[in-house]
C-alpha cells in the first residue's frame, strides 16, 4: 500500500495548480484510470528524485498526451504527430546539458514517426523516449493501432484485426534492440503496483543513461486505456496483465550502459574574428591593383564539350581571372543528369559593364570541344563572333564567313604535354591569344589560386603557354 | 573588401553563417545540395550543428526543434522536399519559431527534373501547409544576394518570429558570381522565449495548439497583425528603369536577369521599357505596381512556369491596364531575344 501512497502524492515537477489548462484546473484531462495519468506521476516522481527538473525539456506528441505541457513544470515543447524524436534530437544537440525527454503513444511513436524514432535510435541521439504503448488510438477515438493485437475490434478494423489486412502487432522495443545505437530499452507495464514499480526504475535507469551521456534509452509501458477499451479501470489493468503482456513480454531488452563511453562534450566555439578565416573569405591582394580604366569589352562564351573535358573548370578559369581584372563576370553551369549522361556546358559573361543575364543566348564566343557541341551551338554565335574548334578542321557544313572560326588539335596538344587532362587550358591560351580578352599575368595568378598542387599548376602553366604559341601561329585575331 | 567567385547555394550559407546560424537539418535534393554540403563543412568548425536527416519531414522538425532551443537555424531543399516540409513549416508558423528555409527551386510536378523552374512560387508564396499563416519570402537574383537576404532573412525572421523562406531557382543557386561579404559576423542570441533546459526559461513553452475557437481565433488574428506589420515594413523590391517605362516586365530571380537584358533591347530601339523586380514575394510589392500602372500601358510577366506570381500581379493592378504573361517551364528558360519577340507578338 506504501506503494501506492506514493504515487497519489504531487510531484514537485508538476503545476501545483494546471494554469494551462482552460477549465477544471485541479485535475487532469485523462480518463480515469487511463495510463497516461500513471506515466506521468512516474516521470515526474523520477525528475524529482534526479532533481534535473530546471534542466528537463519535454517534448509532448500528438495523441492524448498532447497537453502534457499542462502538467509539468518543466521547459516544454510540443510537436508535430510522430516527430518528437526529431524535435529532440535538434534540441539535445543545441542544449546538451539539458535533458531531453519525449513522450509519444503508439500511433505517434510507431505508426506515423516510425522512420524518425529509428533513426533517433540509430544515431544514438542521447535522449529519452518514453513510449505509452496503448494498443489504440486513444486520441481519435479507437482506430487499429500498429500495436493492436490480431483479432482486436477497433473503428478502423470492425471485423478485427487480420494480419492479412493489418501486418502483425508491431514488437518496437524487441526492434529497436537490434540496432546496433540505442544503450538502454526496456519494456514495463502500468497493469499493477509491481510492474509500476519496475516501470518507474526502469524510467530512472533511462534518465540516468541520459545524463552520463551514454546515448539513447527507451522506456515502453503497456498502458491501459479503459475509455476505448470499454473496461472498467481493474478491468483494464488486469487487460494489461493478461492479454498485452503476454504478447509484448516486459523486461529489459537492451542494456548497453556498461560498454558505451560518454560522449565527448564539443570544443568551445571559436572567436567570431576567426569567422572570415574558417568560412575562407578572400583577403585583399598583396600583389599589383588591377588596371581600372578599360576600353569597353564584353564577352559572351559558350563552352560546350564532353563531361571530363574541363569546360567548368575553362570557363571558372576565365570568370576568375576576369573577376581580378574589374570586370563584372558570371558563371552559369549545366547540371545534373546532363553531365551524368556524358555532355557539359557552361555560360560565361564578362563584361566591363553590369552584367545583366548570366544567361548566353547569342553568344560571341563558342568554345566547342567535340562535334556534337560545335553542332549544337554554332547557329547561335553573333556575327563577328569566333568559335575555336577541338579538331583538325571545322566540318565543312559548319562553316561560317561572318564569323571567325579555328580548330586546333586541343586534345593531341595536351596528350603531347603528357596529359590529356590539360587540354582545357590549352584551349585557355589559345582564347586569350585570339582575343587579348585578359591579361597573361592576371590569368596566371587566377589559375594559381584555383589549380590545387604544385605539379598540377606547372603542367597547366606549360599547357596556356602551348596554346598561346599554337594560337598566335595562326594569326587570328579577333575583337569582339 | 576582395570578392569572391562564389556559387550563389556556398553564397548563401557563408551568409548564414556570418549572420550567426548554427544549426543546419537538411537532405540531400539537387540542385540545393551545396548549401547542405557547404553547411556540412563549415558548420562543425564554427561549433555549430550539422546533420543529415532521414528525410526532409524530420529536416524540418529538427529545425524547429533546434530553433525551440533559440538556435538561428535553416533547411535547404527543393520543390519534392519542400513538399514533405508544409507540416512543419506551418507548425513553426503558428508556434511563432524563426528559422530559414532556402528553396532552390527545381521542375515540377512530381519527380519532374533538377533543372531550373519558378514552379514552387504558389506552394512557398501561398502557404503550402495547412492553416492561416503566411512565411517571409525572399527572391535573390543574384550570388550577393544569396548572401546578404539570407543574412537579412535571419534578422527578419527573428524580428517577426517567423519562418523566412529564400526563394531561388537553380540558376541562382548554381551559377558562380563575384561576392563581397561585408557582412559583420553575428554572435549567436538566446531569445527570451526559447527553451533551452535552464531553470529561467522552465516557464516558457512552444506550441502551436489552441483547444478553445475563441483563443485560436484570437492567436490567428495576432499572426495575421504580424503579417500586416511585415507587408507594412518589409516588402522590398528593384525599380529598373521604370520612371518613364510605358512597358513594365515584372520577374523576380533568374528572370529578373533576362528581363533586363531585354529592357536594355528595347531601349536601344528607344521603346521605353522597365522592370520591376519583387525582392519579397510575401510581402508583395502591390502598391508599387498599383502606382506604376498608372503610368504603364501594359505589364509583362515572365517567369518559369506556366504562370504563378503573374495572379498577383493582376491582384495588384486590378485591371487597371492589361498584364501580359510570357512563361518557359520544364528547365527551358526563355532567351531575351525570344522575349523581345513575344512582346510584340501579340500587339
Ligand atoms: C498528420 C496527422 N495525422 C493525423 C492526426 C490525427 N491524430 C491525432 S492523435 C492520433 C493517434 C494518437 O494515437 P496514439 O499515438 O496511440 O496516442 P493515444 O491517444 O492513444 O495516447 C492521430 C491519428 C494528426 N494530428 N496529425
Ligand atoms: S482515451 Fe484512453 S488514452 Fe486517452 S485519456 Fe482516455 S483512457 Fe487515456
Amino acid at each position: 500500500m506504501s506503494e501506492l501512497k506514493v504515487i497519489h502524492e504531487k510531484a514537485e515537477c508538476l503545476y501545483g495548480n494546471y494554469d494551462r489548462k482552460g477549465e477544471l484546473q485541479h485535475q487532469t484531462h485523462y480518463c480515469p484510470g487511463c495510463g497516461h495519468g500513471v506515466a506521468h506521476k512516474l516521470l515526474a516522481e523520477v525528475i524529482d528524485e534526479l532533481g534535473i527538473r530546471d534542466r528537463v525539456i519535454l517534448v509532448s506528441p500528438v495523441g492524448c498526451s498532447v497537453f502534457a505541457y499542462y502538467y509539468f513544470d518543466v521547459g516544454n515543447v510540443q510537436v508535430a504527430h510522430g516527430r518528437a524524436p526529431a524535435v529532440a534530437t535538434a534540441l539535445k544537440r543545441s542544449h546538451p546539458e539539458s535533458i531531453v525527454i519525449t513522450y509519444q503513444g503508439d500511433g505517434d511513436l510507431a505508426a506515423i514517426g516510425s522512420a524518425e524514432i529509428m533513426h533517433a535510435a540509430n544515431r544514438s541521439e542521447c535522449y529519452t523516449a518514453l513510449f505509452v504503448n496503448n494498443a489504440i488510438y486513444g486520441m481519435t477515438g479507437g482506430q487499429c493501432a500498429p500495436t493492436s493485437l490480431l483479432g482486436d475490434k477497433t473503428t478502423t478494423t470492425p471485423f478485427g484485426r487480420t494480419t492479412a489486412n493489418d501486418g502483425y502487432p508491431l514488437k518496437v522495443s524487441e526492434l529497436l534492440s537490434a540496432l546496433d545505437g540505442p544503450v538502454f530499452i526496456e519494456r514495463g507495464g502500468l497493469g499493477n503496483a509491481k510492474q509500476i514499480l519496475q516501470t518507474k526504475r526502469a524510467i530512472k535507469r533511462a534518465l540516468e543513461t541520459q545524463m552520463k551521456g551514454l546515448g539513447f534509452s527507451l522506456v515502453e509501458m503497456l498502458s491501459p486505456c479503459p475509455t476505448i477499451w470499454k473496461m472498467d479501470p481493474v478491468d483494464a489493468q488486469r487487460h494489461v496483465r493478461e492479454v498485452l503482456a503476454p504478447i509484448y513480454p516486459i523486461g529489459n531488452k537492451l542494456d548497453r550502459t556498461k560498454d558505451r563511453a560518454p560522449r565527448a562534450a564539443a570544443p568551445p566555439p571559436p572567436p567570431l574574428s576567426e569567422l572570415p578565416r574558417i568560412l575562407k573569405l578572400p583577403v585583399a591582394p598583396t600583389d599589383a591593383p588591377v588596371e581600372l580604366v578599360k576600353p569597353d569589352s564584353e564577352y559572351r562564351i559558350k563552352i560546350a564539350g564532353f563531361g571530363g573535358q574541363g569546360v567548368l573548370l575553362l570557363g571558372q578559369l576565365i570568370a576568375e581571372a576576369g573577376m581580378d581584372d574589374g570586370l563584372d563576370v558570371s558563371w552559369l553551369p549545366s547540371y545534373g543528369p546532363e553531365m551524368r549522361s556524358g555532355t557539359s556546358n557552361c555560360h560565361v559573361r564578362l563584361s566591363t559593364k553590369h552584367v545583366d543575364s548570366p544567361l548566353v543566348s547569342r553568344p560571341n564566343v563558342l568554345i566547342a570541344l567535340n562535334e556534337p557541341s560545335l553542332r549544337k551551338f554554332i547557329a547561335t554565335v553573333d556575327t563577328g563572333g569566333l568559335v575555336l574548334y577541338n579538331g583538325d578542321s571545322i566540318p565543312t557544313d559548319c562553316i561560317r564567313t561572318d564569323i571567325t572560326m579555328q580548330a586546333l588539335p586541343f586534345a593531341s596538344i595536351a596528350d603531347e604535354l603528357g596529359s590529356p587532362k590539360v587540354a582545357n587550358i590549352v584551349v585557355l591560351g589559345a582564347f586569350l591569344a585570339a582575343t587579348n580578352a585578359l591579361p597573361l599575368a592576371v590569368v596566371d595568378r587566377a589559375m594559381a589560386r584555383v589549380v590545387k598542387g604544385e605539379k598540377w599548376l606547372e603542367i597547366d602553366r606549360r599547357a596556356m603557354a602551348r596554346g598561346i604559341a599554337e594560337m598566335q601561329s595562326t594569326e587570328v585575331k579577333v575583337h569582339v | 573588401m576582395p570578392k569572391q567567385l562564389i556559387k550563389g547555394n556556398e553564397a548563401l550559407m557563408k551568409g548564414a553563417i556570418l549572420a550567426g546560424c548554427r544549426g543546419f537539418y537538411g537532405y540531400p535534393i539537387t540542385p540545393a545540395n551545396e548549401i547542405t554540403e557547404a553547411a556540412a563543412y563549415y558548420l562543425p568548425q564554427v561549433g555549430g550543428t550539422f546533420l543529415q536527416a532521414e528525410s526532409e519531414v524530420a529536416a524540418i522538425n529538427m529545425v524547429y526543434g533546434a530553433s525551440s532551443a533559440g538556435v538561428r537555424c535553416m533547411t535547404a531543399s527543393s520543390g519534392p522536399g519542400i513538399s514533405l516540409m508544409a507540416e512543419g513549416i506551418s507548425y513553426l508558423a503558428g508556434s511563432e519559431l524563426p528559422c530559414v528555409i532556402a528553396d532552390i527551386t527545381r521542375g515540377g510536378p512530381g519527380l519532374g527534373n533538377i533543372a531550373p523552374e519558378q514552379s514552387d512560387y504558389f506552394q512557398v508564396v501561398k502557404g503550402g501547409g495547412h492553416g492561416c499563416y503566411r512565411t517571409l519570402v525572399l527572391a535573390p537574383a543574384c550570388a550577393q544576394e544569396m548572401a546578404d537576404l539570407t543574412y537579412l532573412a535571419f534578422d527578419l525572421a527573428d524580428q517577426y518570429r517567423t519562418p523566412a523562406v529564400i526563394l531561388a531557382d537553380g540558376f541562382i543557386g548554381q551559377m558562380m558570381e563575384p561576392v563581397e561579404f561585408t557582412l559583420a559576423a553575428r554572435a549567436p542570441r538566446l531569445p527570451e522565449w526559447a527553451v533551452d533546459g535552464t531553470a529561467s526559461t522552465r516557464r516558457n513553452l512552444i506550441s502551436s495548439i489552441y483547444l478553445q475557437p475563441d483563443d485560436l481565433e484570437k492567436h490567428i488574428r495576432m499572426l495575421e497583425a504580424k503579417y500586416a506589420r511585415m507587408a507594412h515594413n518589409e516588402t522590398r523590391w528593384e525599380n529598373y528603369k521604370t520612371d518613364d517605362a510605358e512597358i513594365v516586365f515584372v520577374g523576380y530571380g533568374i528572370s529578373s536577369r533576362i528581363l533586363k537584358s531585354v529592357v536594355e533591347m528595347m531601349r536601344a530601339r528607344d521603346i521605353r521599357a522597365g522592370l520591376l523586380r519583387p525582392i519579397t514575394l510575401f510581402p508583395f510589392p502591390s502598391d508599387e505596381l498599383r502606382r506604376l500602372a498608372g503610368q504603364a500601358e501594359r505589364f509583362f510577366v515572365v517567369e518559369l512556369s506556366t504562370g504563378q506570381m503573374v495572379e498577383d500581379v493582376r491582384l495588384a493592378v486590378e485591371g487597371r491596364c492589361p498584364v501580359e504573361f510570357y512563361g518557359r517551364c520544364g528547365g527551358n528558360a526563355p532567351s531575351a531575344e525570344e522575349i523581345f519577340e513575344e512582346v510584340f507578338a501579340h500587339v
